[in-house]
């Protein structure tokens, strides 16, 4: 390439012999650096293959004498996540609910641990956005079966309700009145339910269905239906219905009743994972 | 097929170039350059630029883990890149413009690669000396005084090759600090590992591999020289005005001093017995002083710069021996042919001042006077509004339906500020901030803050019950009164 004087023109250079229109190829040599690199890319894929997982084998791959897997690489990060973690998890164990959301630190941290945990175990029934479905409470909103403050949240998400797996999950049973009402006394009581909180299907049976209400039902809703949290008695009298508040819903509740159910988390949480997820859900817009 | 009867060699070795000392315009404009990119390269990280305390105060510093580029007075944040972009696109075609008119000046002047390769050059001249000595020396026996030499050259390399390599990263950490660091091996390990990777490869491709880099590995060559054509200013040789080239034709022949055209050449009388010779002696000194190795006699070429040494070192002989200077000289190929056939060259300007490179030149301007619009236009405060869609309203216990959007607020101011989040809408809405009490929020100094947003409709509506309801978001910087806007939606519990 190097032409130092006239004596080696470009023209001494012999041509590959190939023509196109009379148009010719130098067949200029490489330079040997060039050279010397490609042989030591050939070294060092070799040396690569013999380290890393590589060559296809009847029973699997060739795995490397390094032992390196992209699996292995994923558990060792999780691993150091969860060392560099340690210390935070365990202070958030600790300390007092209240005082882990007026922290600034780790109630950050609580809220996006809990909100990681929300979306592994909770999302299921709860939703993604925690809006929840029918039968499945909102989370979103300010009205709570079984209390809204962080206290409440907490207890409900360690220990469920009505599972039979813990012992001091929250727990309260309604009764099944289509054994106990005809089919015009639950008519009369839905109506009545209805116009609680708006506009009753049959405005003359309200009467009826107040007296049915009193003797039967205020004991759990209480006066007026507001509703009772610690048996988790809903507020019938509010625009939020967890199965619906049409005629034909609340007819179907009031015949065979609910029983939803919610698995004690401390048997697969930890307790530092469960106070993440109550601040996470305490934070949604509900939270008392 | 030309098969010669020893088959061709697989590979050549690079043949070493030793680059003659030179003094001319061209020259003098290159050391200028030089000095002027590389103090620009070696101080910029070390210049202050007072932000106040909560900001840096190195003048120019991508700071890579907060996402932010300063420089000087100006602040780029990440949603911002597309001032990165502009940029980007206006030296692609600041490329194109000063390729299309003036050849691979970039490569000659400019390209750090030329710049470092001239400045090892320089170190390789004042240790060893000039050409011939250079040669000789590498020639010799291996003996002390080469070796002294030798070490000596490899040593000044190193020691530009990590200053070079230095300068880098302190564009990207406070430059004092990481300076401190560095010595004191407190430094990261990737600042440690970008400094010896680029003394590396400086050591080298200065040192050594020089030509080769923009012969073998540089894509540019390739693509400049499908930029240029027969309007481009390159480095050329007046062949019809230098052939026959010759040694002693002074001795030969009288060429008319003032009238250096084709015509005169071929009107000129030799004597009888001598050869009709051109105005190149064939003395080489275009040869011995290219940096490439080549002799641009040859006509232009895929290695040549256009560093125009060449036209220095022959000006200068030209001069010695009484010839006018310009034998080789920077002119477009049109010239060549014009003054060939006797015609009157075209004046430079017209050669640059074509529709390619106006259309260049305005598409450039175009894209660096929006840049500028778009950098005085920019608000210190920026906000961006995602709309919660999942759900997309959520119907509280008194039948008020709430809507959630996640406001960005960002202040790019050095201190705090309280920013105050209204609705305007033609209808009535409550606002709540997640976590405050108020509907004003602090937003610390040069960051980005998540604020979640509650916007409420009582039950019963206009907004409450229909499916869309056009609002927008009104952000107020309280302390500067700087204000912005976004239009978003609410979405209501529509009747059925």
């Amino acid at each position: 390439m190097s032409n130092h004087s006239d004596k080696t023109h470009q023209g001494d250079v012999p041509t590959t012999g190939h023509s196109w229109d009379g148009i010719e190829e130098y067949d200029n040599p490489m330079p040997r650096w060039w050279l010397i690199v490609f042989y030591i890319c050939i070294g060092w894929g070799a040396v690569y293959t013999l380290l890393m997982p590589s060559w296809p084998g009847l029973t699997g791959a060739w795995p490397g004498l390094l032992g390196f897997s992209t699996r292995g690489q994923v558990a060792e990060e999780m691993a150091r996540f969860s060392e560099a973690n340690a210390a935070i998890d365990a202070e958030l164990a600790q300390t007092d609910l209240a005082a882990i959301v007026s922290d600034p630190e780790l109630n950050g941290y609580a809220v996006n641990a809990g909100a990681a945990v929300f979306r592994t175990w909770c999302a299921q029934c709860h939703g993604s956005g925690a809006a929840g479905a029918v039968g499945f409470p909102s989370l979103l909103d300010d009205d709570w079966l079984w209390g809204g403050d962080l206290e409440s949240i907490h207890y409900t998400v360690t220990h469920g309700i009505r599972n039979e797996t813990d012992d001091e999950a929250r727990y309260s049973e309604m009764p099944v009145f289509g054994e106990m009402l005809n089919a015009s006394e639950i008519a009369a009581l839905a109506n009545y339910v209805m116009s609680l909180s708006g506009e009753p299907q049959d405005a003359s049976l309200v009467e009826q269905g107040s007296q049915l209400f009193a003797d039967n039902c205020v004991a759990c809703h209480q006066e007026g239906g507001v509703g009772d949290r610690s048996v988790g008695a809903p507020n019938l009298s509010d625009a939020i219905w967890l199965y619906g508040g049409d005629y034909d819903s609340i007819v179907e509740s009031i015949t065979y009743a609910r029983f939803g159910v919610m698995p004690n988390w401390n048997a697969r949480l930890t307790e530092s994972q469960i106070r993440a997820v109550t601040a996470y859900v305490h934070g949604l817009g509900g939270g008392e | 097929m030309s098969v010669s009867e020893q088959p061709p060699s697989l590979y050549a070795s690079r043949e070493p170039i030793f680059p003659k000392r030179v003094s001319g315009n061209y020259r003098r404009l290159k050391w200028i350059i030089m000095i002027v990119t590389l103090g620009i390269y070696y101080v910029t990280p070390w210049i202050r630029w007072d932000r106040g305390a909560k900001l840096p105060d190195q003048a120019v510093l991508v700071d890579l883990a907060n996402r932010r580029f300063f420089f000087f007075w100006i602040e780029i944040w990440p949603h911002e890149f597309y001032f990165v972009a502009g940029l980007l696109i206006m030296a692609g075609l600041g490329l194109f413009l000063f390729t299309s008119a003036l050849g691979r000046v970039w490569c000659g002047y400019t390209c750090p690669q030329t710049v470092w390769t001239d400045l090892f050059i320089l170190v390789e001249r004042w240790v060893e000396g000039d050409r011939n000595a250079r040669i000789r020396l590498l020639r010799q026996k291996w003996d002390a005084r080469k070796a002294r030499l030798r070490i000596t050259k490899w040593t000044a390399w190193f020691a530009i090759a990590v200053a070079t390599g230095g300068a880098w990263v302190f564009y990207f950490a406070d430059a004092p600090t990481l300076l401190h660091d560095l010595v004191t091996f407190q430094a990261p390990l990737v600042a440690y590992s970008t400094v010896g990777i680029l003394t590396a490869t400086t050591f080298i491709f200065g040192g050594f591999m020089r030509e080769q880099i923009c012969v073998y590995m540089c894509p540019w060559p390739r693509i400049q020289a499908a930029m240029m054509d027969e309007d481009t200013i390159t480095v050329a040789y007046r062949s019809w005005r230098g052939e026959p080239r010759g040694k002693h034709r002074r001795k030969h022949v009288e060429v008319a001093e003032t009238t250096h055209t084709a015509d005169a050449i071929s009107q000129r009388e030799a004597p009888k017995d001598a050869p009709v010779l051109g105005d190149c002696i064939d003395c080489n000194a275009c040869v011995n002083v290219c940096p490439m190795g080549i002799d641009i006699r040859d006509g232009q070429q895929l290695e040549c710069i256009t560093c125009a040494l060449c036209i220095d070192a022959c000006n200068e002989i030209m001069d010695k021996v009484g010839k006018p200077r310009g034998l080789i000289d920077y002119m477009a190929l049109t010239d060549e042919e014009h003054e060939k056939s006797g015609k009157t060259p075209i004046p430079v300007l017209r050669h640059i001042l074509r529709p390619r490179t106006i259309l260049y030149t305005v598409l450039w301007a175009g894209v660096g006077v929006g840049l500028v619009a778009a950098l005085f236009l920019r608000e210190d405060i920026s906000v961006t509004v995602a709309p919660i869609r999942n759900p997309v309203y959520v119907t509280m216990s008194d039948g008020t339906i709430r809507n959630t959007y996640d406001v960005r607020l960002r202040n790019k101011h050095g201190e705090d500020r309280p920013y105050l989040i209204t609705v305007e809408a033609d209808d009535s809405f409550a606002v709540e901030l997640e976590g405050s009490d108020s509907q004003t929020v602090m937003v610390p100094a040069d960051s980005t803050m998540l604020q979640r947003v509650y916007i409420m409709a009582a039950p019963g509506t206009g907004p409450a019950t229909s499916d869309r309801t056009d609002l927008w978001i009104h952000v107020e910087d309280t302390v500067s009164e700087e204000a912005v806007e976004k239009s978003t939606v609410f979405n209501g519990k529509e009747a059925k």
